[in-house]
């Protein structure tokens, strides 16, 4: 540790790497935002990892029209074992080779959405990089910073027993009167896992509007911060202002199921209807909590890659405010098909004002890279297959807002399509390109670039196969949630089966390359990007309170045609030359 | 043109403040903790919103079976009582936080005392008063009804409504009863003092958001 002028032992690390491997109760007890962002990431990434071998077994199952992983007779080949016993089929519980496949996507649902994509961006490479960002040494309350992961630890046990136990059949969405009606499985415990989850996210939250409110560092005024911190901010703000919801929803639904309270039931003068007004209440503003960190990270690739000043600050600063706004407002657009006309007007064209502050930023971006040097490394890669898989799946938005489309593409492959378009090519390639970003400052490694972007090639690929064919099933009729289909539809969901592959395998490569890189990568230099925020100033990676001293502001975040970056040599960073008197330039 | 050499500079003396070694000084750290509980009280509010859209939904589908089972169910003046107490406790946990800014320590251990003794009350009230004998009568949420004098073919409706939120705020009570002892053991080890408040003055704010639901949920269940 050099020159810290406090005592930091409170970190439990006494001298020595502030991630040494070595002392496990170094990171147990740990308050150090960093390691707690290590932590986060090797959750979320199990997670991952979890909820995608569900999805390869979704898509096997799709392989063939009737059932081949579970065949009727109970007859079953390798993956079907796998599946039935995962999904406690040979537990000898009775169900049915549908109950199965509801589980396995049940599973993956849940795990994707609750306990990978909402924690991914905010607490895994947030937490670690928000303070740094900031100039701060840590987040605002370390202590509940550490009690966050906890939560979502205990929580995440919680949904996965839940699985290993009997298996959950309802859809992530937990619909009504499915969830509070069927017998199957552990229900109730999985909801309470998504309520436990929800804390966690509650308290990161709090913590990283407390943080970029009040550990700024002198000088920094808002519109100095890195777009990064603006997104993580905005999403902060949701996550605060719309969880809640989900929590009493989720409570009121596991009363309904111990208590059977009536409110969400027919029988008893209740309606299923309200807990679809309640759930989306909290679930489409949580789309956004999953895709605003992801928009954030894209603006630094965009910008550190391309050196270049971002073009309209503020334009993506405020919109990311702005979508945060309307997407409270719109929630009943997963309703079309459930409520009266009049209403669906009215959230037909609060939808579509969405749609606006999402276009600005993804023109903005384009903006940046127009006449840049544009670096072909990893993270640019992802940042332009992110550029060009959100761009699809935000397009597809606003035709499901037209209610008469809707009617008809409601609940297909289409739904299905938009949402992993918006989701995996939207927020995950931005997370796996930040993660590239970023790795070299979090472990101090470099990773082996040519084989990063092998892997950012085949899942690029392997996404646009698997999920560009499913708006044509979706357009064509094929329902969701079905583990059979009619033998017309057979082409298509095979091409999708194997683009799921590549992608898998894209997946299998950028974890040897993590692997490698730790193992035996080449030590990082402090800039390898020649970025201008903050943490490219710290030590890769940054000692235990980030900088050996506060760091001063001397120039904004994206100054690249003013200022050579630091730790950077003036050669290779050459300063655009002046403009001749008279052009215009920004 | 600049170049970035050196970007840091030393911190001076006056801005090593050390306490929660990460802050700049101790204004900054009062102020978040403060930041945060508003925060936090902000989810607590969107939390028992859900209740309070629950109720507006079925008081707009039922309002008449509402209006009577309101009438029939609840007693006011039992509803009344409590939400006298729970204003006084309002009242005596502000002068606790005024007790610690002007070092009166006993000030503060008293009216921390009376704070517990009326949030004690409300639980009594409500578990001796309203819950058992309703429990007794079979006045139960959802499909436990089995009360046999029912006035309305969704008295059960009602009663879920008015079980879920009140018990749900009645623990929010208990938690403040935990919260306050915990204020209280601090009182007595002389944590508090004209400049450390801040704990105690979150536990008050916590301790009127309480207040301030039950204040909503007392017209809209005793009264409407
Ligand atoms: C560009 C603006 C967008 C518009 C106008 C839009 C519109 C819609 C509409 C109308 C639906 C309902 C379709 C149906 O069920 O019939 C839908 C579904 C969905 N959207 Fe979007 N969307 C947009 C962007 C996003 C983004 C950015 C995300 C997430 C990162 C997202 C995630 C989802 C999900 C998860 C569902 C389906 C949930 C389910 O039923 O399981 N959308 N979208
Ligand atoms: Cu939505």
């Amino acid at each position: 540790m050099s020159g810290g002028h406090h005592d930091v032992s409170y970190l439990g690390v006494r001298g020595g790497h502030w991630y040494s491997w070595k002392n496990v109760w170094s990171w147990v007890y740990t308050i150090d935002h960093k390691k707690i962002g290590v932590m986060y990431l090797a959750a979320v990434l199990a997670a991952f990892a979890l909820g995608g071998f569900a999805a390869l077994a979704v898509r096997m199952e799709l392989f063939e029209p009737a059932r081949t992983v579970v065949n009727a007779a109970g007859e079953s080949v390798t993956t079907g074992q796998w599946l039935t016993w995962a999904t406690g089929e040979e537990r000898g519980k009775q169900i049915t080779p549908n109950n199965a496949y509801n589980r396995m996507f049940t599973l993956h649902g849940t795990v994707m959405v609750f306990l990978f994509i909402i924690p991914s961006i905010p607490a895994a490479l947030g937490n670690i990089f928000l303070p740094i960002m900031l100039g701060a040494k840590d987040v605002a309350f370390p202590r509940l910073n550490l009690l966050s992961w906890y939560t979502y630890v205990f929580g995440s046990l919680f949904a996965i027993w839940s699985v290993i136990r009997g298996g959950v059949e309802t859809g992530w969405t937990f619909y009504t009167p499915y969830s509070t009606t069927t017998d199957w499985g552990s229900t109730t415990s999985m909801i309470l896992g998504a309520f436990i989850l929800g804390f966690s996210s509650i308290f990161t939250g709090i913590n990283f509007v407390a943080t970029v409110h009040k550990l700024r560092v002198p000088g920094m005024g808002w519109f100095d911060m890195p777009l990064f911190v603006w997104a993580i901010y905005a999403t902060a703000i949701i996550q605060v202002l719309a969880t809640p919801v989900l929590g009493i929803t989720l409570l009121m639904l596991v009363f309904e199921r111990t208590f059977h309270i009536g409110i969400f039931d027919p029988a008893l003068g209740g309606d299923p209807v309200l807990y679809q007004h309640f759930f989306w209440f909290y679930s489409h503003p949580a789309v956004y909590i999953m895709i605003l960190p992801g928009m954030g990270i894209i603006s630094e690739l965009i910008s550190v890659h391309c050196r270049k000043r971002i073009f309209g600050y503020r334009a993506i600063a405020f919109s990311s405010i702005a979508i945060a706004a309307i997407s409270f407002l719109v929630w009943a657009h997963h309703l079309f098909t459930a409520q009266t006309p009049a209403l669906n007007a009215v959230f037909s064209a609060l939808t579509f004002l969405v749609a606006i502050p999402t276009a600005i930023k993804v023109f903005n971006w384009v903006a940046t890279m127009y006449k840049a040097s544009i670096a072909i490394n990893t993270p640019m890669l992802y940042a332009m297959a992110f550029l060009f898989c959100f761009t699809i799946g935000g397009l597809t938005g606003p035709p499901l807002a037209t209610i008469a489309v809707d009617i008809h593409l409601h609940d297909t492959y289409f739904v299905v399509a938009h949402f992993h378009y918006v989701m995996m090519g939207g927020t995950v390639l931005a997370f796996i390109g930040g993660l590239h970003h970023w790795w070299p400052k979090m472990f101090g490694k470099m990773y082996n670039e040519r084989w990063g972007m092998v892997g950012c090639v085949l899942v690029f690929i392997g996404f646009n196969i698997t999920f560009f064919t499913q708006f044509f099933l979706g357009t064509q009729g094929m329902p969701r949630r079905y583990a059979t289909y009619v033998d017309e539809f057979t082409t298509l969901h095979q091409i999708s089966t194997v683009g799921s592959w590549v992608l898998a395998l894209g997946m299998i490569t950028h974890l040897l390359v993590f692997l490698q890189s730790l193992v035996a990568g080449a030590p990082a230099p402090k800039n390898p990007w020649g970025g201008l925020t903050f943490e490219w100033e710290a030590d890769s990676p940054p000692v235990e309170h980030n900088f050996p001293h506060e760091p001063v502001i001397v120039h904004g975040p994206y100054d690249y045609d003013e200022v050579v970056p630091p730790h950077c040599d003036e050669r290779d960073y050459p300063l655009p030359a002046p403009l001749p008197a008279g052009s215009r330039g920004h | 043109m600049t170049t970035a050499a050196s970007t840091t500079r030393e911190l001076l003396p006056h801005e090593a403040y050390v306490p929660g070694a990460h802050w700049r000084n101790a204004q900054d750290e009062a102020e978040a903790a403060k930041l945060g509980m508003w925060l936090f009280l902000g989810t607590e509010v969107l939390l028992f919103a859900g209740f309070f859209c629950a109720y507006a939904a079925f008081r707009l589908w039922y309002p008449d079976n509402w209006h009577d089972a309101s009438r029939y169910y609840l007693n006011w003046k039992i509803g009344f009582a409590n939400t006298v107490v729970l204003l006084l406790s309002s009242f005596t946990i502000v002068l606790a936080i005024r007790g610690a800014q002007t070092n009166r320590k006993w000030m503060t251990l008293w009216t921390l005392v009376i704070t517990q003794a009326c949030a004690a009350f409300f639980l009594i009230v409500k578990l001796g008063w309203e819950y058992a004998p309703k429990i007794a009568k079979g006045e139960l949420p959802g499909a436990n009804f089995s009360y046999d004098h029912a006035q309305g073919p969704y008295d059960h409706i009602f009663l879920s409504v008015y079980w879920i939120s009140t018990a749900t705020h009645g623990f929010h009570v208990f938690v403040g009863m935990v919260v306050i002892a915990w204020a209280m053991w601090k009182t007595l080890k002389d944590h508090y003092g004209p400049r450390h408040y801040t704990s105690l003055e979150n536990i008050g704010l916590y301790w009127h958001l309480v207040d301030v639901i039950w204040i909503f949920l007392f017209p809209l269940l005793y009264l409407v």
